[in-house]
């Protein structure tokens, strides 16, 4: 019995329907069973035809990355079967539609043949069930309990016509059977799991969504985009419950300069995009930082530039989030390392900006917004929620210093329809008064002023976390997505007795400095492993400490694979 | 805490302190002494009333009033008021921008705001001109205006404010002139005081750049009495008389704003229960 399973069904989805949904029903379904999941998809960027693929990977344990090589591969067509072969391990399974297409000899061994078509047309009067009939025979071999996988299809089904939901429970059920009654080659049932605490499964979309709600957002604005848009279509679902709003705007711009706006009424506020909308609102982002109106960006990153990979993913916006835009605006960046972290991240990143009036960009990617992962259910009592803080009294006469000087950056705001205190907020630079004023001396004292705040953030505690061996001399250095894959590329370089140090830092901008300081020191080699082409990170370690980093990219729209990052660790033990 | 409203008896206490920085005659004054008379005239408490501008000479004017103001980027006047609007409804909020800031860089907000109905007055001060950047020809330039920047003219045809709120369907649209601050204050109230997005079409000369005050004073006219604010097509041909340039309401309709739907679709969706977070992860287990 093994401890976890790498799962990938793939397909046309011009041809097949519910490439996808088939993926997302195993994942419930495992995750109503207790596993723990870790889901990875690629979507083809047109929304009719094209391969698609989803994978899922279960766990009697936390799952950390997507998993490189597969156990069972569902391919729906002989297209697919081509692209991912590669990734099917020798004693692996295939499950083929015997009635699109017949693999070659070679899978001979270890394949299932089924009429998927056939099956679904007997029992349900339509082809298009074909996917349940294979969800039927992939949990019949997993031994998941059918009671549990009829739920979860009745609940995917739930706006379905009562007659589509019984022909697919039909499909299942026959897929069932089917599988009964041919000998399964191989025991692929994973060995049970008794939980004590209670655990979610959601999107890191999700996650970021569902803690912005908690930190008190009321006010969501964003323009379609892969992969950022489920967090539109959450908060649209989710904000009026809570007497907040989400609309979708006419462009990024628009979405941008609508939450400075709500912000500047009191509410706090977030949009959320990918690269080619936040290059869209590089402009309005000088904007919150200049007037000191606090915001939430989330960036959900994918590949390349222009158009690029709509459906990838990458890490290549960092030095953009960092720097992009005219001036010198300052701004916090922080990037969340799994679902989990999408949640509680971005709560910090709230707190962050209410704290010290300043916006804050929030980096995922492609395959951390899109991919499922099982958490532990947060106890929602003691996560904390700051607030900005207001300015007292009454200036009804116009005396009110909106940006009066204080030692951190941090001046007390007046909020429109509650405190009497009106000023104007400008984009302009202005003195202490908020009024526009461009001599020399006011323009210096201005800028201290806003990049005060940075020294302080990079003060914040629980932007960084150690994990692997303290005494380690090699050390990985990461931020964003990549921490999983690390994780556990660390166990199995100690599985062949090499000891390595890593640190995930979560906050880029500014970074944890005595944080880092002190891992740096403790460690004579850094690799910086990260999904670009440039070394984005790699270069601004650098940069700042001087110090010689050894990089490692890939540019391929893909997540990074634990063997890989292991395959560095041998190169630079070996070496060294 | 108990809040204290600002009200002010005169438009003297309204000005800041800030002195405006506009050249001798320009039409921005107008607009502004208006905007002071509506604000004394509608008793508005100024702590609840949010001025939002754009870039240009017409954007400055918030930093003039004792009121909340926002000066935004330039071209997004819009998107920025409706979500001071959305965020706190209570709140009066008054758009202002030039011609350039509101047709051009802006020029896609605006058939949104329309759509979307959301409770805010926008005010587009059209001088024909790029004021702040020195002359340059606007989307309002006629072929027939000369400019110092412009040896030649234009040669693209003008754009018509009026025309396009009426196509884009604006709820409210009137058009004033800074030779007519009264008028212009009383359409100012009636636009504030109207329940969803208005639109202020305001001729506003720049007397440096494109002095049209004599070119409008000599084809000004009031609309006609007997014109129905609520006929759509009456109101499109008040904009195509040719000769004429018609000031006042050219229509009005009272359909829902954005900010009331959004309280009753809250409103609705609640009646199955407020929302929680222990609710909103019970969709996760
Ligand atoms: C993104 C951007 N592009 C260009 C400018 C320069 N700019 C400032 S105001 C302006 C146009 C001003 O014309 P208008 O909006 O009609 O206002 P007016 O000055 O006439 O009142 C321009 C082009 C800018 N501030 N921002
Ligand atoms: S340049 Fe024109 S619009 Fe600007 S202040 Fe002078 S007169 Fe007014």
């Amino acid at each position: 019995m093994p401890n976890n399973l790498t799962i990938r069904v793939g397909g046309d989805t011009g041809t097949t329907t519910g490439v996808i949904s088939t993926g997302e029903m195993l994942t419930f379904a495992m995750a109503r069973s207790q596993y723990d999941v870790f889901t990875f998809r690629t979507n083809p960027a047109e929304s009719k035809g094209g391969q698609a693929m989803y994978q899922v990977r279960m766990g009697n344990h936390p799952v950390l990355s997507q998993g490189t090589f597969l156990d069972i591969l569902i391919a729906y067509d002989e297209e697919c079967l081509k692209t991912h072969a590669k990734d099917l391990k020798s004693d692996g399974l295939l499950i083929y539609d015997t009635d699109t297409f017949v693999p070659d000899d070679s899978y001979q061994e270890q394949s299932y043949g089924v009429p998927l078509s056939t099956v679904a047309q007997t029992v349900s009067g339509t082809k298009k069930s074909k996917n349940l009939v294979a969800l039927g025979v992939v949990t019949e071999i997993l031994g998941l309990p059918l009671e549990s996988v009829k739920t979860v299809v009745k609940e995917q089904f739930r706006h379905k016509p009562e007659k589509v939901v019984e022909g697919n429970i039909k499909s299942l059920e026959s897929g069932r059977a089917w599988a009964l009654k041919n000998n399964i080659l191989k025991d692929f049932h994973v060995r049970p799991r008794e939980l004590k605490t209670s655990k979610v499964v959601m999107s890191g979309n999700e996650a970021m969504a569902a803690g912005a709600v908690y930190s008190g957002c009321r006010y969501y604005a964003g323009y379609p985009i892969t992969p950022a848009s489920e967090i539109l279509e959450f908060l649209q679902k989710e904000l009026p419950k809570f007497d907040g709003v989400a609309i979708q705007t006419e462009d990024e711009i628009a979405a941008i300069t609508s939450c400075i706006g709500a912000s500047f009424a009191g509410v706090k506020a977030m949009t959320a995009t990918s690269g080619p909308g936040f290059s869209l609102m590089l402009e309005a982002l000088g904007l919150s930082s200049m007037t000191e109106i606090p915001i939430v960006i989330v960036d959900c990153q994918r590949g390349g530039p222009s158009t690029g990979l709509p459906t990838k993913t990458e890490q290549s916006d960092l030095m953009q989030a960092i720097f992009g835009g005219h001036g010198e605006a300052p701004r916090v960046v922080m990037a969340p390392a799994n679902v989990k972290d999408c949640f509680f991240g971005i709560i910090k990143a709230f707190n962050i900006a209410e704290k010290y009036q300043i916006p804050v960009l929030f980096l995922s990617d492609q395959s951390l917004s899109q991919r499922t992962q099982t958490y532990t259910r947060p106890k929602l009592t003691n996560i904390e929620v700051w607030n900005r803080l207001k300015a007292s009294g009454s200036h009804a006469n116009g005396d009110y210093l909106r940006y009066q000087m204080t030692d951190t950056g941090v001046s007390p705001i007046a909020v429109p329809g509650e405190s009497p205190s009106p000023y104007v907020a400008t984009g302009l630079e202005h003195n202490e008064h908020g009024d526009p004023n461009y001599t020399p001396a006011n323009h210096f004292r201005m800028t201290v002023k806003r990049h005060k705040k940075l020294e302080n953030i990079a003060k914040e505690s629980g932007f960084t976390r150690r994990f692997g061996d303290e005494q380690a001399k090699v050390g990985i250095l990461s931020w964003g997505s990549t921490e999983g894959p690390i994780e556990e590329a660390i166990h199995k370089a100690n599985q062949s007795g090499y000891e390595v140090a890593a640190l995930q830092v979560k906050m880029l901008h500014p970074l944890p400095d005595e944080e880092i300081k002190h891992f740096l020191k403790s460690v004579q080699h850094v690799i910086v492993p990260e999904l670009n082409f440039t070394g984005q990170l790699s270069q601004i370690i650098r940069s700042k400490y001087l110090i010689p980093t050894i990089r490692l990219n890939k540019c391929a729209g893909m997540p990074f694979t634990p063997e890989e990052i292991l395959n560095k660790i041998e190169e630079v033990i070996i070496k060294n | 805490m108990p809040q204290t409203n600002v009200h002010v008896q005169n438009v003297n206490e309204i000005k800041s302190n800030v002195v405006p920085v506009w050249c001798p005659g320009c039409g921005d004054y107008g607009v502004l002494a208006a905007i002071y008379r509506a604000c004394v005239i509608m008793d508005l408490d100024l702590k609840s009333t949010v001025i939002v501008s754009g870039i240009g000479c017409s954007g400055r004017l918030p930093i003039f009033t004792k009121c909340y103001g926002f000066h935004g980027v330039h071209g997004r006047v819009l998107p920025t008021a409706t979500g001071v609007k959305l965020a706190n409804p209570k709140l009066t909020v008054i758009a202002v921008g030039g011609d350039g800031d509101g047709l051009a860089i802006g020029g896609g907000h605006f058939p949104h705001a329309a759509r979307r109905n959301v409770d805010i007055t926008y005010i587009m001060m059209d001088n024909s001109v790029y004021g702040l950047t020195k002359g340059q020809g606007s989307p309002t330039t006629a072929p027939e205006f000369t400019l110092k920047a412009l040896p030649y003219g234009v040669q693209e045809e003008n754009l018509n404010p009026v025309a396009l709120s009426l196509a884009y369907d604006v709820s409210y649209v009137a058009r004033v002139f800074s030779g007519a601050i009264d008028q212009m204050t009383d359409l100012f109230v009636k636009a504030i005081q109207h329940k969803g997005f208005s639109f202020v079409h305001a001729i506003s000369p720049c007397t440096a750049f494109n002095d049209t005050y004599k070119f409008y004073r000599e084809r000004v006219v009031p609309i006609p009495a007997e014109h129905d604010v609520h006929n759509k097509k009456s109101a499109l041909d008040l904009w195509q008389t040719k000769g004429k340039v018609y000031l006042g309401t050219f229509y009005e309709d009272n359909r829902l704003d954005m900010g009331t739907t959004f309280q009753k679709l809250s409103e609705t969706v609640q009646s199955k229960g407020k929302g929680t977070m222990e609710r909103l992860f019970d969709q996760f287990t």
